[in-house]
């Protein structure tokens, strides 16, 4: 089943008179389950892409297709409703609300979900058993490694039972084996749940997890290989 | 909800020392206007129980074409036989005291200073002059029978530098239109403690101001006194009658009632520039707290909370320090109200005339002001605080998320 489709996506920035194409007409479908990654050079648009298929920014031409809805103009809590339903985000920065316990963090999505106290609880510890941070769970974020906040992270993402997480540099702010105990947390849970992850990435380390991998050069999509089948670089 | 609030609670708990110095400020604020509205309540409570005790009495009965702004003296705008009259009244059971009394206007003269002055013909002994005899401060009280001597209020005899055994002479209207002239001996001066009423009243025995003023055998005004304010109306229907006039207090006072009216609307436009500086203090509070965490609210709005959710956070914060606020504002001004309840203020002589303002004013909390006022500091940091909410919903979730921190 088709997760996300984007038909010749454009954004652009407008600083006063100055344009900027950060997205030059990009096509792409993700099917579910996929575990993929985005690379390419800084300002080569991945970062840009990721919010358009989470519905956190708009094109500025093309369409933008969430499980075959298009989420190309919808209003701002239109768009909020969208995310809370079917999209979590990892970002770069270990995103978690500092007053909040890790456990807080992970039942956050299921409060907004409007989800019932007992349900909670145990997805929450679900969740933080399968990212190895049931023992922290009452642990504030500045209480937690930068590995160990990602992994909340993760769970976080995971908590509402999105169908595609999203996550920009998962492990640009992580030493190498926090780095690969992220990516070995996130491919495991791809394969458990089905979840489909799409990731953001310019380290060589990450790019080797993804079993597709979407190169991007200047708002363009320049290259689409599954694992082990590499396109020539254009 | 809770978890909102919960946010909230430690979102404010992040930042304590400006938490608090924001809450102290809606509090000051608060302990400022309890202790304002206080002042002014108890001013007006006591002013009107002084009316009540030297001047109006809880009801007068006029005779039927009594004019009191003319204090007149013919014998047709007098009560006649007024003792028959006041023994009458002082019979009902809910009469604490009835007793005649005579206004004459008059002028004395001390040496080469003159002034006028109000000329009340009392009855010494009644306990309606209670207040006199209790206030002497030197010379002896009037006796019923005195002929020559009257009793000044303390402010008058100092402004005419005189004390008792002076001597004065007082000028005054009498009944026929004409005016008499005697020497009088200062036999006391007393103080009721309201320097406005003691600069302009003179005391006469009723019979020798009687006899002085030719009004003979009449009085101007029965002085009512009742065991209980609230019977006032009930009364006063029940002594109804074409011969008479009967004024409740509350219309011989209509002068206070119409300050009181005054001094409220003067003081909601007081609270609302108070409130509105220290809301201020909250609101920049907030301000800042929105630009310190763009990021986290960018995290929020990523994951779906939509922006009425967001607002309702900053709702929450602001709340929560308005409830903080008022609670330290409400304990300050309660604390700071009861003394000067117990102690009272001292203004001296506050130059005012028309209404009886003591020389020192003693506070008066009403619960009715505590909620008025709780409610009002409520209402108006919610609505200030929408600001700050309004710029949290309004970020752009990526513009957000880009923040430093």
């Amino acid at each position: 089943m088709e997760v996300v489709r984007v038909e010749n996506a454009t954004r652009v920035y407008r600083t006063g008179k100055v344009e900027t194409y950060a997205l030059r007409g990009v096509s792409l479908s993700i099917e579910s389950g996929e575990f993929t990654g985005l690379v390419g050079p800084s300002g080569s648009g991945k970062t840009t892409l990721l919010q358009l298929m989470g519905c956190l920014d708009q094109p500025t031409e093309g369409r933008v297709y969430i499980k075959g809805k298009d989420v190309s103009r919808l209003s701002r809590n239109q768009r909020a409703d969208m995310r809370r339903g079917n999209i979590g985000f990892i970002f770069q920065f270990f995103a978690l609300i500092p007053t909040l316990t890790a456990y807080e963090n992970v039942e956050m999505p299921l409060l907004l979900n409007g989800q019932g106290a007992a349900e909670r609880r145990k997805r929450v510890m679900e969740l933080l058993e399968a990212v190895g941070m049931a023992e922290r769970a009452h642990h504030r974020p500045d209480q937690l490694s930068g590995g160990e906040q990602q992994r909340v992270a993760i769970a976080r993402a995971l908590a509402a039972r999105p169908s595609l997480i999203l996550a920009d540099e998962p492990t640009a702010n992580l030493d190498t084996p926090n780095g690969q105990q992220v990516m070995e947390i996130m491919r495991r849970l791809n394969q458990e749940t089905g979840v489909t992850f799409v990731f953001a990435t310019h380290d060589p380390r990450v790019i080797r997890y993804a079993r597709r991998v979407i190169t991007l050069r200047d708002g363009l999509v320049v290259a689409d290989d599954v694992a082990g089948v590499r396109s020539p670089e254009a | 909800m809770i978890q909102l609030y919960k946010m909230a609670w430690r979102n404010l708990g992040r930042n304590r020392r400006r938490t608090f110095f924001s809450m102290l400020a809606l509090a000051c604020g608060v302990a400022l206007l309890l202790f304002m509205a206080a002042f002014v309540a108890g001013e007006m409570r006591d002013s009107l129980q002084s009316a009540i005790r030297l001047h109006s009495g809880h009801l007068q009965v006029w005779a039927a074409s009594y004019d009191e702004d003319r204090t007149s003296l013919a014998w047709e705008d007098l009560l006649e036989n007024p003792d028959a009259l006041a023994a009458q009244i002082a019979a009902r059971p809910e009469v604490r005291v009835a007793t005649p009394r005579l206004y004459a206007t008059g002028i004395v003269v001390a040496g080469a200073t003159s002034t006028g002055v109000r000329v009340v013909g009392i009855d010494p002994d009644s306990p309606a002059s209670a207040p006199f005899r209790e206030g002497m401060v030197s010379g002896d009280y009037l006796a019923p029978d005195d002929r020559g001597g009257l009793l000044m209020g303390r402010t008058l005899a100092e402004k005419l530098h005189l004390s008792p055994g002076d001597t004065v002479n007082l000028l005054v209207n009498t009944a026929n239109g004409d005016v008499d002239e005697q020497r009088f001996v200062i036999r006391g001066i007393y103080s009721t403690g309201i320097p406005g009423y003691d600069e302009s009243t003179l005391f006469l025995p009723l019979s020798k101001a009687q006899a002085m003023t030719r009004a003979e055998n009449h009085a101007s005004v029965i002085f009512i006194l009742l065991k209980d304010q609230a019977q006032t109306d009930a009364v006063a229907a029940a002594l109804q009658g074409p011969a008479y006039q009967v004024k409740t207090y509350r219309q011989l006072n209509a002068l206070l009632s119409e300050f009181e009216e005054y001094a409220n609307g003067m003081m909601f436009v007081f609270y609302l520039i108070v409130l509105g500086i220290t809301v201020t203090v909250i609101v920049n509070t907030l301000v800042m707290s929105v630009f310190e965490r763009t990021r986290e609210i960018g995290i929020l709005a990523a994951m779906g909370m939509r922006t009425g959710r967001i607002m309702a956070l900053f709702f929450a914060e602001s709340s929560l320090l308005a409830l903080g606020g008022i609670v330290m504002g409400v304990v300050l001004g309660s604390l700071i109200a009861a003394y000067v309840q117990k102690h009272g203020i001292f203004l001296g002589d506050f130059g005012m005339t028309g209404i009886l303002i003591g020389e020192r004013i003693y506070a008066y909390l009403t619960l009715k002001d505590v909620i008025m006022l709780s409610a009002m500091a409520f209402v108006i940091t919610l609505l200030a605080s929408l600001y700050p909410a309004l710029l949290a919903a309004r970020l752009e979730p990526i513009v957000a998320l880009r923040a430093e921190k």
